[in-house]
């Protein structure tokens, strides 16, 4: 792909609204814009940013979706950043002047992030070289094996692709192996003390053939049994699950790349909020000139508009990190503050705190969405923001808005959240009924799962491991129920108790 | 190719896949007809997606922003089908993928394994066609071709020595320039007639015509892919014929007997009128409940013999029956000598429509 480079006056543009980042404390890696037409915006955006990933039908997939909502006027991709070092961000050559401007800003605020937030720690700043790389071998897989054979295997591993852990990200450690002290003793085949002449009788060569046995069948269970129950099957089977050295590596690449890209969905609303934040600021206070005044109200409100249905996280974000700069320049936190009852106090709390700026470069730091909503969503804001929580109601075929508790919209976001508002699986056995089955248990919190989709996807598990699989979930009509495929049909039977390890 | 165009029609492969796979639906939705573009239907094709273990709908909400009350409407959810499935949010969409009526028709031949029709052999008229694929010296400016001029001025500047490579200025001047010209090519013409017979007597109803208007949709977009000049002729009948334009066809009723010798003596005169047989390739579907005067199917067979059977290429004959009444003109039509170009069958339902189709055009004629 010919990617244009940032032509002149645009660099000038650049120059002035990184000198004010710069100054205003943002603190990113090098920069590098490029310049894309609305159809190789599409094609980037669809390849989450990694122009040469490997291929695959689904970004063909998201490129045509784009494409149409683009020409139906349905959205405008203005930017895009992707979290490298150095970082590149794709302009839309099409944009006014006025937009690059607010546009480069936002990019700013979103480098600084990517580099600053503990959640993006561990994320691998070359991807760009790396997402070549995969692209290639599985090029290479492709001329090998036949592309119907690789795809299907691709298609398998991202069917699970939500089944890892994220808070393994911080401890980046292969699962250790239970230890039963079986392997490091090979001379220890069971025989007990004797001397020569007594050996024959206190150690019989049947007894030893049985300690001998015994010891490989503990072997087996060791090497079957995840230790605890584990959140990261993805991980689990890379180990365990009996693949071709082909299919390991697209598992791993597979794997790779979720939890690259799983930063990005754990902190969408602090993200948005942070980059929208600071190019407002900037906009407003610096860069802004008075003829650009009406395209950038424009632009900016459209970004920030809300429909009742949707909750807009650039919306969210900007105005939770605002609330938290003015609460602590007000010093409206702490002890004192949480305890007044008196909401006029509270409205007119000021104790000249000023560590606004400090605080929300602090935020921008640590937390990501669930820990700033659990931590920073507080019931004035809920109110002042018109947050509402809405519910299915499955007589009228309709969406209705349930409730205006603080309580009810803090559990909603916060369940919406927690896992990406994913059902959390964990795989517990591997040798259910001694028959080398996978065992996963869903941990079910009164939401069950999509039936067909679950079913289809022990199919794509089944593919993996080779022997029957089962997961464990609940059904609101019948309690808890298993579910399982044994490589012919499917099973589903309720379930008088759990799984007991 | 580009890579995202690999990963795209990868794309469409597989979506082309799954409307083979549910061609036999597709085949009796007849919402299909009414997406047809001018060559383009659209067709809402199931989701291509990779499942995951994730939630189903029931019990799920979200958080919004706005004003309303609690119980306040928010939007329409999606029509549900079996427990725990369909969408996640207010206005998910459906994927609906536009397709060439001509990659519709492939994908029924393949499906179907329709045999590529043989016109009759001395039927087809050369007809001449213009094509641009020629160069001349002269001809008219709008014609010019712009690269092989330069390339002309390129060659001469070179060999007179006035080409330098430091300052590439090319000049074409008059016997430089080359135009565009035609060459006539011959092209084989195909016509096809097709003669659309139906009963409108009393006892075919809204769910027969529905079904005769879905099967003669395929039929058309078959045969319109197998001939260059496909015209289509509206025959109704119910004790007299008449012809009639395309929508009055699906949508006349009227009450009274069942003449089917009738349409067919229309027709017979249509052909002898318009239609020579050594110019045109004739197809004749006809379409009737078989409740005909028993008097009448001497007649209709006599016709069918004698003077339509040896000049068309097909006659098809399609009995929108339920039940069976003792003698229909389905059994009559069997008692007729088994004929080449004759076939007939029954049409009892939405899903027998891909087995029509298949045994009205599965004989390649």
């Amino acid at each position: 792909m010919d990617f244009g480079s940032l032509p002149c006056e645009l660099e000038e543009i650049r120059q002035e609204v990184e000198g004010y980042a710069r100054t205003k404390g943002l603190d990113y890696p090098d920069v590098r814009f490029v310049m894309l037409d609305f159809n190789q915006m599409n094609q980037v955006a669809a390849y989450d940013g990694f122009p040469s990933r490997y291929p695959h039908w689904r970004f063909g997939m998201e490129c045509e979706r784009l494409r149409k909502s683009y020409a139906w006027g349905l959205h405008r991709i203005y930017e895009m950043v992707v979290n490298t070092d150095p970082c590149y961000a794709y302009l839309l050559v099409s944009n006014l002047e006025i937009d690059q401007k607010l546009v480069m800003a936002h990019v700013y605020g979103h480098a600084d992030f990517f580099k600053n937030n503990l959640w993006f720690a561990h994320t691998n700043r070359r991807m760009m070289d790396d997402s070549a790389n995969h692209g290639t071998r599985i090029r290479r897989y492709i001329d090998q094996f036949g592309l119907e054979t690789v795809e299907t295997f691709i298609d398998r591993c991202l069917s699970l692709d939500n089944l890892i852990d994220l808070h393994s990200t911080g401890i980046r450690r292969l699962a250790s192996r239970p230890d039963f002290g079986v392997e490091e003793d090979e001379h220890n085949t069971g025989r007990m003390p004797s001397k020569d002449y007594m050996d024959n009788y206190i150690n019989p060569p049947a007894y030893l053939e049985s300690m001998r046995e015994q010891r490989k069948q503990e072997k087996i269970k060791v090497k079957n049994l995840p230790a605890h129950p584990q959140r990261d099957v993805l991980l689990f089977l890379l180990e365990n699950a009996r693949l071709e050295p082909w299919q390991q590596d697209i598992l791993a690449i597979v794997r790779e790349e979720a939890y690259y890209f799983a930063p990005q969905r754990q902190t969408k609303i602090m993200n948005e909020g942070w980059a929208s934040y600071w190019h407002s600021h900037i906009m407003t206070r610096h860069a802004l000139k008075e003829g650009e005044l009406i395209d950038y109200a424009d632009h900016h409100s459209g970004t920030m508009a809300t429909s009742p249905g949707r909750l807009n996280p650039y919306k969210l974000g900007i105005e939770l990190f605002r609330d938290v700069e003015d609460r602590w320049n007000r010093g409206a936190f702490g002890a004192e503050y949480e305890e007044c009852e008196d909401l006029r106090m509270r409205a007119k709390w000021d104790r000249q705190a000023g560590l606004g700026k400090q605080k929300i470069f602090e935020v921008r730091r640590i937390y990501n969405d669930i820990g700033f909503i659990d931590e920073f969503l507080t019931p004035e804001f809920a109110q002042q923001h018109n947050l509402f929580t809405y519910r299915y109601n499955s007589r009228t075929n309709q969406y209705e808005v349930e409730s205006r508790d603080f309580a009810d919209i803090k559990r909603q976001l916060l369940f919406q959240l927690t896992n990406f508002g994913e059902p959390i699986i964990e795989v517990v056995e591997a040798n259910y009924q001694n028959r080398g089955e996978l065992y996963l248990v869903h941990h079910w919190e009164e939401t069950d799962l999509r039936h067909d989709y679950a079913q289809a996807t022990l199919e794509n598990l089944f593919a993996l491991w080779g022997r029957p699989v089962h997961i464990e979930t609940a059904i609101q009509s019948k309690g808890t129920s298993l579910f399982s495929y044994n490589g012919h049909q499917h099973e589903q039977r309720a379930l008088q108790k759990p799984l007991v390890r | 190719m580009s890579q995202i165009d690999q990963d795209t029609s990868r794309f469409r492969e597989i979506v082309r896949g799954r409307i083979k796979q549910n061609l036999r639906k597709y085949m009796t939705d007849d919402r299909l007809i009414g997406r047809q573009g001018k060559d383009l239907v659209s067709i809402p094709v199931p989701q291509v997606e990779l499942p995951h273990f994730t939630f189903g709908q029931t019990g799920r909400g979200g958080v919004g922003q706005g004003p309303g009350q609690p119980g306040d409407v928010l939007g329409q959810g999606q029509p549900q089908d079996g427990e725990g499935q369909a969408g996640d949010s207010p206005g998910q969409h459906i994927l609906e993928t536009d397709i060439s009526m001509s990659e519709l028709v492939q994908l029924l031949s393949e499906e179907l394994h329709l045999p590529r029709i043989q016109p009759k052999g001395n039927k087809n008229i050369d007809s001449e066609v213009a094509r641009y694929t020629d160069i001349r010296r002269v001809g008219p400016e709008s014609l010019r071709h712009f690269k092989r001029t330069y390339r002309e001025a390129l060659k001469r500047q070179i060999a007179a020595g006035l080409y330098d490579p430091a300052n590439p200025v090319i000049i074409p001047v008059r016997e430089d320039r080359r135009y565009r010209a035609f060459e006539t090519k011959t092209k084989p013409e195909s016509n096809a007639v097709i003669f659309y017979m139906m009963d409108v007597s009393g006892s075919m109803g809204e769910r027969e015509k529905r079904l005769v208007r879905m099967t003669a949709f395929w039929i058309d977009a078959w045969l319109k892919s197998n001939y260059r000049n496909v015209q289509r002729r509206y025959l109704v009948h119910d004790a007299a014929a008449a012809e009639v334009d395309e929508d009055t066809f699906y949508h006349l009723r009227q009450s009274g007997g069942t003449k089917i010798s009738s349409a067919l003596q229309l027709c017979r005169e249509l052909v002898q009128l318009h239609y020579a047989p050594s110019d045109w390739n004739i197809y004749l579907f006809q379409f009737s409940d078989g409740d005909n005067f028993s008097t009448d199917n001497e007649q209709a067979l006599e016709l069918l013999r004698n003077h339509l059977l040896p000049v068309a290429n097909l006659y098809c004959y399609g009995q929108v029956d339920q039940r069976h009444y003792g003698d229909t003109f389905i059994d009559a039509l069997e008692r007729l000598d088994a004929l080449e170009n004759l076939v007939m069958t029954h049409i009892p339902n939405d899903d027998a429509i891909y087995d029509v189709i298949k045994i009205f055009l599965g004989k390649g004629k």
